[in-house]
């Protein structure tokens, strides 16, 4: 069995296994925990659900009083997750396979446009981890799990260029790598930061449905 | 008797003019990548040298590699060229039949010990004694061994030889090998294919027969003169899979106007072979300017990667049933793990 057999195949079978179980475990673990009964009036006409569902997208957009000083890294995280979604979501083989594990399938980009946006993206990966060395606060903040999730994350961006051009190795190894490099990404998802990726709805729901109720601006 | 008639000679004994013979060398030496002034060597050296003598084994293989090289290119130069080597046995073409084909074969190894090539097709039966494929009452296995023992070199034409191929897919029912499981001594060339392009089979031989050296080889064990790119590489519809265009199936608009067949399987991207350069028939075509995407028949096992109809970028992962399993445990997982928390809470809070 090749590398890429073994990406492929067993790696790719076990990988989705762990995300899918580790996806599920932490969803019903945080959403079956018990919630503290709030026997005070409700201060708003609001429905705490619709302050729920409004908190989840005003939330992706910096306050104006926090604009200026939250301007850089807010552009950068746009970019990069704008990039990874385009990467991701239009680039024809991904969408290829996701249509082989979900039956779901629309129309994909040119490779040239993914090409950049994939550079662009990884711009924007390598100034985030600059930015979270540099900026004294973010580096205090940050753990182990700040910085595995940017390895998982990145090294799928950088294979899949390497890939795509050539770089460093015989295609068929580096597009090994690039798959491998995505199932570590899997495996580590329900467990890490990347868990973000489903768990800031739940976060920002559950703020935006408690400070509704209060009658604060959310 | 050995045949000391050189290769010029018999050319010139066959009407073969030396324009000719140039323009052949020239062909092979661009083939392989070579500069333009090895043409000029390569004839000299090629005009000069005594027919190889080379022996054919066919083993456990369909004689497709056979046909490819035959009949492909007849009535051309390279077969010309073929029938100037002295093939001293092959069982598919000599006239020769029974013992006196044996004794030919044991006569070629006697007469040129250490100078013959050995080319085999097919793979090897390994399973209960080697029973499933014999000559002459001769295992695969022994045959191969007792002609390597001799032999400047081998090539393993066709993916069999080279890789076991067909006969090595799952369940491989004989136990196939390919020739550099047994042998492990000599100078091993794989010409993979199902089958091998004949030029790409007969510019191996020219390169051995001028050069007295195997060719650069990857870590396949294939010349990288004609196995160094991927179809996808040199594919004429390459610009399509960059324009984001591609078939869909093999009836659809896109397969009529030659896009990209990357999502209806075509294994070119993974696949290391001169198809898209070199081509089929002379030069007509290859599989995938006929409107079917690569197999990846020059890589190993190419059998059992998969479906040749699924896009090269999905894999085998088993299915929803495995994944729907791995749902219902992570549940099962998770609401315990909720239970745990709450009892917690209660303990923390006093049940309130």
């Amino acid at each position: 069995m090749t590398l890429l057999d073994f990406a492929r195949g067993p790696a790719l079978q076990w990988s989705l296994v762990v995300l899918v179980l580790g996806v599920a475990w932490r969803l019903l673990g945080i959403l079956l925990l018990k919630r503290k009964p709030d026997y005070s009036e409700p201060r708003s006409h609001t429905s705490p659900a619709m302050g729920a569902v409004r908190t989840v997208f005003t939330r992706m957009w910096p306050r104006k009083e926090f604009q200026a000083r939250t301007a850089y890294g807010s552009a950068l995280g746009y970019v990069f997750h704008f990039g990874l979604a385009i990467v991701v979501f239009l680039f024809v083989p991904h969408i290829l396979f996701i249509r082989d594990l979900t039956g779901l399938s629309w129309g994909g980009l040119p490779s040239g446009v993914i090409y950049a946006t994939g550079v662009v993206t990884l711009i924007a990966l390598i100034a985030a981890l600059i930015r979270r060395f540099t900026h004294p606060v973010l580096r205090l903040l940050s753990n182990f799990d700040d910085y595995f999730s940017w390895i998982v994350t990145t090294a799928p961006v950088v294979s899949g260029l390497m890939a795509v051009a050539h770089l460093g190795a015989r295609y068929e190894t580096l597009l090994a790598l690039h798959i491998l490099s995505v199932e570590l990404l899997f495996v580590w998802f329900p467990f890490g930061k990347l868990m973000h990726a489903i768990l800031f709805a739940v976060s920002r729901g559950t703020t935006g449905a408690l400070l509704t109720r209060k009658g604060a601006a959310t | 008797m050995p045949d000391n008639t050189t290769l010029g000679e018999k050319l010139a004994q066959q009407g073969i003019s030396r324009r000719s013979f140039l323009k052949f060398c020239a062909t092979m030496a661009s083939l392989m990548a070579m500069p333009p002034t090895m043409a000029a060597e390569m004839a000299e050296k090629l005009a000069k040298v005594r027919r190889q003598s080379v022996i054919w084994l066919s083993f456990q293989e369909c004689t497709g590699c056979t046909e490819s090289i035959t009949r492909s290119h007849s009535p051309t130069i390279e077969s010309l060229m073929f029938n100037a080597i002295s093939l001293d046995y092959h069982h598919t073409l000599q006239a020769a039949a029974g013992t006196a084909a044996e004794a030919a074969r044991e006569q070629a190894m006697k007469e040129n010990e250490g100078k013959y090539l050995v080319v085999v097709d097919g793979s090897i039966p390994m399973k209960d004694g080697g029973i499933y494929s014999t000559i002459a009452g001769v295992s695969n296995h022994d045959m191969l061994v007792e002609t390597a023992k001799g032999a400047a070199a081998i090539i393993s034409v066709g993916t069999c030889a080279s890789y076991g191929g067909i006969p090595k897919a799952n369940p491989n029912p004989t136990g196939a090998v390919p020739v550099s499981a047994i042998i492990k001594d000599k100078p091993i060339i794989n010409v993979p294919g199902c089958p091998p392009i004949g030029p790409v089979m007969t510019g191996v031989i020219a390169h051995f027969l001028t050069l007295g050296t195997i060719p650069d080889l990857d870590e396949f064990g294939r010349p990288k003169v004609f196995f160094g790119d991927t179809i996808h590489d040199r594919c004429y519809r390459r610009p399509f899979y960059d324009q984001g265009k591609f078939a869909k199936s093999f009836d659809d608009e896109g397969a009529r106007n030659g896009w990209c067949l990357f999502e209806v399987g075509c294994k070119g991207p993974t696949t290391h072979n001169a198809c898209a350069t070199v081509k089929w028939n002379g030069g007509v075509s290859f599989p995938i300017e006929s409107g079917h995407g690569c197999l990846g028949c020059s890589e190993p096992d190419f059998w059992d990667k998969g479906s040749f109809y699924k896009p090269l970028s999905t894999g085998e992962w088993g299915g929803g049933a495995v994944l729907g399993a791995a749902v219902a445990a992570g549940a099962v997982i998770g609401v315990g793990a909720a239970l745990a928390a709450r009892k917690r809470q209660d303990k923390t809070s006093g049940g309130k």
